[in-house]
């Protein structure tokens, strides 16, 4: 039965379409996020009360300047759409810059140096694991007041438990090779072991975790923003656009659905993008 | 050389029954010490703000009155003696007591608390009944069309943003087939929305842990001898294979209802379900801190009582781990 699977065996890595597929939303939402303000049709923040709510392309009624309709102050969704992207690119990308610079300091020595440091690493990631994430971010927030930086840094220095795991675990593997043995018969420094040889070497392991930690980052910004504590108004969060138009979306649902189809396809995308990443560098993302 | 400078000794050199003991001692040690860092992290996360007096009296407070309320709640002391008393009294069980809503904490956290477990319990059960099934199809099917569509079904929970799940539930199931309740604590129909909510977030990891350990355990001696004797197949796929490739999955759902607990404070507010989530949440909106740091460390002892209880469980489980 096994043979059979090896033959047949699943599409992986670049074969696999789910991979293209997660590299082409990555791709767009990329080309969204960096050229925001030159490809939105109309300014995202001009607000216009005669044209408030007006429906999409595929409803009755709708008006051909805004494709995807307007919002209850009149703003037009699709430049508002379009603006969330970068805003959900940019705090997922710097969280996991933070968290990342976090975990794999943690990890990295941990598993390298073993002992009393590796200990005091495992305590600190189970006492992060224990701590609520959304809670405390919520309370970081509600007591600080909400603003990008202070966004990015909470969410920084709360998910950096997956980066420190798979450091300590990969770092642990590749510090018993020949290499690395080889390196100390040589005279290297610690720093230079760690460095230039265990580094590099688990670098393929760390890029998987990382596209998943964006995924993490950008749903996590979204339901703070929803709830009222991340991005603040006006800037168009998609989370803070579904907390906006949430009470209108019994009468017309698709001013809720437009902005989650979005962050569910972008995360989507990014899982598929580090999914198919994993398999061609044959890397572990889960402890 | 290098691989031998850093080789551990074996932990455990004892028989092995002594050992889970010790194994379980250490862990009570490290929860304990876990559970006081956490009280640090959640006094020092309250104080962030600066001056706790300021906010609390309000915008429109005099002077006066912010030493009135400064007094009053002790926030005119060393912080050290603030803590100490703190940790002194919870260690009690008194966990203080909450400005807005003029009451003890731990009451007001245990009169909240039912709710946000039947949420959590509601949520593991309807993510167990759906990853377990997924999770032994995937596994028996491997490598075809319907392995991978429970691969994706699986993607799908992990990029569903839980709150928009919610809002779309309550517009379909509630409003437009008015199956379910859209809001509130009524009766048990309440709990089914955000149940299901909340188990997409325990789906994903669920399936994937429950198709790996089959996968292993289909692959493995004992099944081949299960297969030789000519048993049927249910008996070898739920007697023999799902025990094993239960172990793991028994464990990570203890886990898993930790995780849950902790992130239910966007679904109780998205359903308007007045558990500890949403107690939390009034309570950062109106400054009371006393309610914010409780919540934070009771959450954080019941998801640290949890991977204890999921350890003790694989002990339990799994014989080879209990010892001769």
């Amino acid at each position: 039965m096994s043979t059979v699977s090896v033959i047949t065996g699943p599409r992986r890595g670049w074969r696999s379409a789910g991979t293209w597929i997660g590299a082409a939303i990555v791709g767009v939402a990329t080309v969204c996020a960096i050229f925001a303000p030159l490809i939105v049709p109309h300014d995202p923040f001009t607000q216009d009360l005669s044209k408030r709510l007006l429906p999409p392309f595929w409803m009755a009624g709708t008006n051909p300047d805004h494709l995807l309709g307007t919002d209850q102050l009149g703003r037009d969704y699709l430049s508002r759409l379009i603006w969330g992207c970068r805003i959900s690119m940019l705090i997922g990308i710097t969280v996991t810059i933070v968290s990342g610079l976090i975990g794999i300091t943690l990890g990295v020595l941990g598993g390298f140096l073993g002992g009393r440091v590796d200990d005091a690493v495992l305590f600190a990631i189970t006492t992060r694991l224990s701590i609520p994430v959304v809670l405390v971010a919520l309370a970081v927030v509600g007591l600080l007041g909400s603003s990008m930086a202070l966004l990015v840094l909470t969410l920084g220095l709360l998910l950096w438990d997956r980066f420190a795991v798979v450091a300590r675990s990969t770092t642990m593997q590749v510090r018993n090779l020949d290499f690395v043995a080889a390196a100390w018969c040589a005279g290297c420094s610690r720093a230079r072991i760690l460095l230039g040889e265990v580094l590099p070497n688990i670098a393929s392991h760390l890029v998987v975790v990382a596209t998943l930690e964006i995924a993490l980052a950008i749903l996590l910004e979204a339901a703070l923003s929803f709830l009222g504590l991340g991005v603040p108004p006006p800037l168009p969060s998609w989370g803070l656009m579904i907390a906006e138009a949430k009470d209108y979306m019994f009468f017309s649902p698709w001013v809720i659905v437009i902005p989650g189809v979005a962050l569910f396809v972008l995360v989507l995308g990014i899982n598929l993008l580090g999914d198919g990443l994993r398999d061609l560098f044959g890397a572990r993302s889960d402890p | 050389m290098g691989a031998a400078r850093f080789s551990r000794a074996p932990r455990f050199r004892t028989k092995l029954a002594p050992a889970m003991l010790q194994f379980f001692a250490r862990r009570l040690i490290v929860a304990i010490l876990v559970a006081a860092t956490v009280m640090v992290l959640a006094f020092a996360l309250t104080r962030l703000s600066g001056d706790l007096a300021i906010s609390i009296a309000g915008p429109n407070a005099t002077q006066a009155d912010v030493e009135i309320v400064r007094k009053a709640y002790g926030l005119d002391k060393p912080l050290s003696v603030q803590f100490f008393d703190w940790v002194g009294r919870a260690a009690t069980g008194d966990l203080g007591d909450s400005y807005f809503f003029k009451k003890r904490v731990a009451d007001l956290i245990a009169e909240r608390m039912p709710v946000t477990f039947t949420l959590g319990l509601t949520g593991l059960v309807i993510a167990l009944v759906v990853s377990l099934p997924l999770g032994i199809l995937a596994a028996v099917r491997e490598n075809t069309s319907l392995d991978r569509g429970v691969q994706l079904v699986a993607l799908i929970g992990q990029a569903m943003p839980s709150f928009w799940l919610g809002l779309l539930l309550m517009i379909t199931l509630g409003l437009q087939l008015g199956w379910l309740p859209i809001s509130g604590t009524g009766s048990w129909q309440h709990y089914v929305m955000p149940g299901i909510v909340l188990a997409f977030s325990a789906i994903p990891a669920l399936t994937r842990l429950t198709r790996a350990g089959m996968i292993q355990a289909l692959g493995s001696d004992y099944i081949r001898t299960a297969r030789a004797k000519g048993l049927s197949r249910a008996a070898i796929l739920l007697k023999h294979a799902l025990r094993n490739a239960a172990i793991p999955v028994v464990a990570i759902a203890a886990v898993q209802l930790g995780f849950m607990l902790g992130g239910s404070i966007v679904i109780e507010q998205v359903f308007a379900l007045h558990g500890v989530g949403f107690l939390a949440w009034e309570s950062i909106g109106k400054n009371d801190f006393p309610v914010v740091q409780a919540v934070v460390l009771v959450l954080a002892v019941i998801y640290v009582a949890l991977t204890m209880l999921a350890d003790l469980m694989n002990a339990v489980l799994d014989p080879r781990l209990r010892g001769p």
